[in-house]
């Protein structure tokens, strides 16, 4: 793994028993000693401590302030940045022309900047993207922080402990507080579906910081096995699986992602790549959707079974994006795409796995409910 | 007790063979979440990939490691497949099976020689 990268609590993932793997050119924890199904459960039930340093950390600046920053920016996503009000964050989806999705992104309005978190795996592209095609604003990629997510009901009494103004914080509220690990860059968000935080760290004091957490016995360190299975309950995309450019954002079922100052019939309606479909698609309905899936039995669906609309159908109707044992859900959950007219919850759907039909009812997403302070 | 390169272990009783995975294997597989496991009366040839276990991780199979009948099987890790991880050498057996050429497994390996292979 001499190749990969490492981020800077490398050595503290080594020292407190993690196996390593590597993930987007990095070398990463996908497990610690406590196992994945127990990482999971411990995120649920109390505090989960992720490195997420990997992800890219970016900064737009433009001479006229961050007005014009997140005009320039709504030319490459089809979100309402100029209304992020400040100290806010919000999701977001860089599209490409045919309507596809090139990366999926936090974008935060900094009072006189934007700070976006980008997809490790596509970091390097999106920073090209938005260099190409931003004309007048700086973008800077942030190389000396690292990013923690500290995740789970117990994440605001701990974070609470060491920074008593995260409490006052609600759902994608950003801080920047002067602490003892230096200026920390919190938001209160997360990819598990709990309450938590988003804390960008200077990389000197990263490992500190996680200690410091750590030390508290509510938190144990999640490796990306976990994330993985946390996102999935919670109903949330993984770039690359359950969306990429193959794929809208109506059919993803990221509508909501997109205000409707961006739609047709709004302010700023249009005006990023592939608008024609994904406006489109708004009022005729996409051809297909991503729709929740829980496989009768124990057996997963993994990533790539194919499904059908029958136990006997000769050709598949769509994929499986997304499967795994659901640890909280106590049961295998999905993600997928099937047509429009199979998305309805309830619904049947065969997946074939290792050469036999398994029934799949369609079923609501999240799998479990949010614990966002809203 | 005997075991394979496969990380199985084989433990003779009379006239059977109860056969399991390592602590090793639960280890390296992680969580275990799901055990399909062969009908009793089958009869299985060896690498005959008869048992399918599927991990937090990923689906893996598990082969026959001799000839014979497969006589029973745990249906107690088909419905709580994390018996296997809590106790892989004693209640997260697999199956049973009748030998039809017990020879078969002269030549495995025995415990010091299976601690040697994964080390």
């Amino acid at each position: 793994m001499s190749d990969l990268r490492k981020t800077p609590l490398h050595a503290l993932h080594l020292e407190l028993g993690a196996k390593m793997v590597p993930f987007a050119g990095y070398e990463m924890p996908v497990q610690y000693p406590l196992g994945v199904m127990k990482e999971h459960l411990h995120t649920r039930a109390a505090a989960g401590l992720f490195d997420v340093s990997h992800m890219g950390q970016v900064i737009l600046r433009h001479e006229g302030g961050v007005g014009p920053a997140a005009q320039a920016l709504e030319t490459l996503v089809p979100v309402d940045v100029l209304g992020l009000g400040e100290m806010r964050q919000r999701y977001g989806i860089f599209t490409d022309e045919g309507g596809g999705i090139l990366d999926d992104l936090m974008i935060a309005n900094r009072r006189d900047h934007l700070f976006l978190v980008v997809n490790a795996a596509c970091k390097g592209d999106d920073i090209a993207h938005m260099r190409a095609n931003l004309p007048g604003v700086e973008v800077e990629e942030l190389t000396e922080r690292a990013l923690l997510a500290l995740q789970g009901p117990a994440a605001d009494a701990v974070l609470g402990a060491i920074l008593p103004d995260v409490a006052a914080m609600r759902f994608m509220d950003l801080a920047i507080m002067a602490s003892d690990y230096g200026e920390l860059w919190l938001s209160r968000s997360g990819y598990t579906g709990e309450d938590g935080y988003e804390i960008s760290v200077p990389a000197e004091q990263a490992e500190a910081l996680s200690r410091a957490l750590l030390a508290h016995e509510a938190v144990e360190p999640i490796g990306l096995g976990a994330r993985d299975s946390l996102r999935l309950e919670a109903g949330l995309c993984l770039y690359g699986h359950d969306i990429d450019t193959t794929t809208s954002p109506v059919e993803a079922g990221l509508s909501w992602a997109i205000q409707k100052v961006r739609r047709s019939g709004g302010a700023r309606a249009g005006g990023f790549p592939g608008a024609d479909r994904i406006l489109r698609e708004f009022l005729d309905g996409p051809a297909r959707r991503r729709v929740g899936l829980a496989p009768e039995g124990r057996a997963p669906m993994r990533d790539g079974t194919l499904l059908f609309a029958a136990e006997d159908a000769a050709e598949p109707v769509g994929t499986i994006t997304s499967g795994a044992f659901g640890p909280s859900v106590g049961a295998p959950v999905a993600m997928g795409y099937v047509p429009a007219d199979l998305a309805e919850p309830g619904t049947m759907v065969w997946g074939e796995v290792r050469g036999r039909r398994m029934p799949a009812r369609v079923a609501k997403l999240p799998f479990v409910p949010a614990g966002f302070k809203r | 007790m005997k075991f394979t390169e496969e990380h199985e272990w084989l433990r003779v009783e009379d006239d059977e063979v109860v056969v399991g995975i390592t602590e090793h294997a639960a280890e390296e597989l992680g969580d275990i979440v799901f055990v399909e496991l062969p009908q009793p009366g089958t009869t299985v040839t060896k690498d005959d990939e008869i048992v399918v276990i599927e991990s937090v991780k990923a689906a893996s199979d598990i082969l026959a490691p001799i000839d014979g009948e497969i006589t029973a099987v745990n249906d107690a890790i088909a419905d709580e497949p994390a018996k296997v991880n809590e106790d892989p050498m004693g209640n997260g057996w697999f199956f049973r099976i009748k030998p039809s050429d017990p020879s078969q497994m002269d030549a495995m390996m025995d415990e010091a020689a299976y601690k040697a292979f994964i080390a």
